[in-house]
């Protein structure tokens, strides 16, 4: 069975529609890339299935695993398996990182039925994870985000990611802001946690970030929609011609 | 539906109406004839079984107080109170002091039971480390209790225990017939009789409230606590507590405040005089949760309250820790004069209104001395369609050289039809005072919220998580056993203020 699927997905905001009909499947162990011009709709898709309100869906369907996702609060979504590495993640003043992570985990096992995890247990897992990305443990002490810089943000993202395992995760332009050292070692990140389990979106503009996330499905987003499908060649051939023709394309 | 309107729906339906402490006891009470007139203050005083002095001073603030106008300066707004529609004294009826806890009437044990005070159980416990013959543990483990029901404290826990340390704590009714000495001598000396309007009230009809005097190099073997409850109707409350602290003395004081609901609205005047001889720390604080009325505004308690702590020593300390949740009105500023050079006074502020709740509170810290510092911390908390304000004054003497304060006040907004207002009054006359302010206004964003939901949180533990962060600083001056308390009221408080 297929792990994510959207089919004919519409959405509008104040009226005005943003995605015109998306169609989607993703597979356990699948890497998908949405590329797309600035403005056409990537990160409303990224925002409609994580559920953030200011969106209203006017048609179509979304399931993870078979589980509606438009019908449950965003808190239910993550508890199903969605998880959505921000593009810009938010500073929570006062809140030390780790309460947040340790809050985030057990609500969402509370939710799922699950018992608590141990102090130990948790403090074993962060530990191992942080090192992985080369947080400082001094930075999880400190409140979440405040004063962190773009790539300790992005690092605290994929972080999250790690600890809370997800069934799919939408990575909403993660090289954005980034520097190259900054980018790799996020990629790396992320790519241990590719699995044959596990499906990811990564939506971006620029062809750079594919170099290290390399995916195996490329889409081309134009004007609320999918307009041409590929492997990872197409990505270079987008680098290389631009967006232009599509945006014509989809105009048509 | 936009998260703003959402918010707003939210906001409409918003149910202070949850108030778990709301409920009533039914025992029967003797009142004092309804209205204020000599008579009234005569009759309290007699009820009392007050000397002569007593009855002259509170004759003298009543007479002060027909002169007097009832101010109108704080950003509230409520009707004109009747003065002659109220009750000033209700004690449960045929109230004799009781001697042991087996005295007072079970029903008032079961309220302050209801209300999380297992009076006897501190009794038992504190005959438990009798039997062991085990030294009074540090502070902080066990609190001494003084709880007062309408008009007369009905009891007061570990009475022996602190007596054997020399720690004087009981009601102050009295203490006015057993310490009149240190009653006639600290009583008024930092909140005058002609102080204010409400103050001056207090004065002549105040009814009962907490004495404490700890003498000389004492550090209070425990925590001392008074929880008050309203019970009767049309009744106000006016407790007055008054505590000392001797030369190189310490003391932890909490006190808590619960209230029925009803349907109108009680007033609640409370004068509370702090004096730090050289060297002593007084450490107040206070978890108000009167009954804040409902989600229409009806009903609730008027809090007009006059706080004021002297450092009079050298070196001596004074700080107030208030978390304040309930209240239909809050009228409060906790303030410290540091007159003994080398002298610190501290203020850190949790206020939290919601529904059509208005607070406005802050603090004063008057630097007389030299070398004097001070610290306000305050955070506002605003939802539903309530205003809070901060109004503080930090000054200095023209003699204070040296004086130094740090302000932070901060303010969070939840939803859009609430107010937060910050109203901060500064005068150095003094070129070497360094006063520092920072203050702050923020609303909990609905992109925080969603981030906090993303990763798994619903929206009442994230909005719990992020207002948690926010008052974080001043939580961790609570004591422990309170600052969980605190943390839990904060919750219930602002159940159901975002969507």
């Amino acid at each position: 069975m297929s792990l994510l699927e959207i089919k004919n997905l519409q959405a509008s905001v104040e009226d005005r529609q943003i995605l015109r009909g998306v169609d989607l499947v993703v597979n356990p162990g699948e890497v998908h890339a949405i590329m797309g011009p600035n403005g056409s709709g990537k990160s409303t898709l990224a925002h409609v299935l994580s559920g953030k309100d200011g969106y209203e869906v006017t048609g179509g369907s979304v399931t993870l695993d078979g589980i509606d996702l438009l019908s449950i609060e965003p808190d239910e979504r993550a508890a199903a398996g969605l998880f959505l590495a921000f593009q810009y993640p938010m500073e929570i003043p006062g809140v030390a990182t780790m309460t947040f992570l340790r809050t985030a985990m057990n609500a969402q096992r509370k939710k799922r039925g699950e018992p608590e995890l141990s102090t130990p247990e948790f403090m074993k897992r962060v530990r191992e994870e942080a090192k992985n990305l080369s947080i400082d443990p001094e930075m999880l002490k400190r409140p979440v985000n405040v004063g962190f810089s773009g790539g300790e943000k992005k690092r605290n993202e994929v972080l999250q990611m790690a600890l809370l395992q997800p069934k799919l995760a939408v990575l909403d332009e993660t090289d954005s802001g980034l520097d190259i050292d900054a980018l790799k070692i996020a990629a790396e990140g992320v790519n241990r946690l590719r699995s044959p389990e596990r499906g990811m979106i990564v939506i971006t503009h620029y062809q750079r970030l594919l170099e290290h996330i390399v995916p195996d499905i490329v889409h081309v987003f134009s004007r609320g929609r999918i307009v041409r499908t590929g492997g990872k060649e197409l990505a270079l051939e987008l680098e290389a011609k631009g967006y232009a023709d599509y945006e014509q394309e989809a105009a048509a | 539906m936009p998260a703003v309107q959402e918010t707003v729906e939210q906001v409409k339906s918003i149910d202070v109406d949850q108030y778990k402490y709301g409920f009533e006891t039914d025992i029967e009470t003797e009142k004092a004839p309804k209205g204020l007139s000599e008579d009234t203050v005569r009759f309290i005083s007699a009820k009392k079984d007050e000397p002569a002095w007593m009855l002259e001073w509170r004759l003298e603030a009543y007479r002060r107080w027909l002169t007097m106008e009832e101010p109108t300066w704080a950003r509230v707004d409520y009707p004109k109170i009747d003065y002659q529609n109220a009750y000033y004294y209700a004690a449960p009826k045929a109230f004799v002091a009781p001697k042991s806890l087996d005295e007072i009437d079970p029903e008032i044990l079961r309220t302050y039971e209801k209300l999380g005070i297992p009076l006897r159980e501190q009794e038992i416990l504190a005959g438990v480390v009798r039997q062991d013959g085990a030294d009074a543990p540090a502070g902080g483990t066990r609190v001494a209790v003084d709880a007062v029901f309408d008009s007369v404290s009905v009891a007061t826990t570990f009475k022996e225990e602190l007596k054997k340390a020399g720690v004087i704590f009981m009601p102050i009714s009295e203490a006015v017939r057993e310490h009149p000495e240190l009653v006639k001598k600290y009583l008024g000396s930092v909140v005058p009789v002609t102080d204010n309007f409400f103050a001056t009230l207090n004065s002549a009809v105040f009814s009962d409230g907490s004495f404490v005097y700890i003498p000389p190099g004492v550090r209070c073997p425990m925590e001392l606590s008074t929880y008050f409850r309203i019970n009767e109707r049309n009744t106000g409350q006016f407790e007055r507590t008054l505590i000392i602290a001797d030369r190189g003395s310490y003391v932890s004081y909490l006190e808590g405040c619960t209230a029925p609901r009803r349907d109108e609205n009680q007033l609640h005047a409370a004068v509370v005089e702090l004096i730090a001889l050289d060297d002593a720390e007084i450490k107040y604080s206070t978890v108000q949760n009167w009954f804040p009325g409902d989600s229409e505004g009806k009903g609730g308690i008027y809090n007009f309250v006059t706080k004021r702590g002297d450092c009079r020593g050298r070196n001596s300390k004074i700080s107030w820790t208030q978390v304040e949740t309930g209240s239909a009105i809050t009228w409060k500023y906790p303030s410290c004069i540091l007159r003994g050079d080398g002298s610190r006074g501290e203020f850190y502020s949790i206020a939290i209104s919601n529904g059509r709740q208005q607070v406005d509170s802050g603090t004063k810290m008057i630097h007389l001395g030299k070398n004097t510092t001070s610290r306000i911390i305050s955070k506002g908390i605003a939802a539903g369609r309530s205003d809070n304000t901060y109004r503080g004054l930090v000054s200095a003497h023209r003699k204070a050289t040296g004086a130094r304060n740090f302000t932070n006040c901060d303010s969070l907004l939840i939803g859009s039809h609430c107010g937060a207002h910050t109203v901060p009054y500064i005068e150095a006359k003094n070129a070497s005072a360094v006063f520092e302010h920072e203050a702050t206004t923020s609303k909990i964003s609905e992109d925080m919220l969603f981030y906090c939901m993303q990763r798994g949180l619903s929206e009442e533990e994230a909005v719990a998580l992020v207002v948690n962060g926010f008052v974080k600083d001043v939580l961790q001056h609570l004591p422990m056993e309170f600052a969980v308390e605190a943390q839990k009221l904060i919750s219930i408080s602002l159940e159901g203020s975002v969507g």
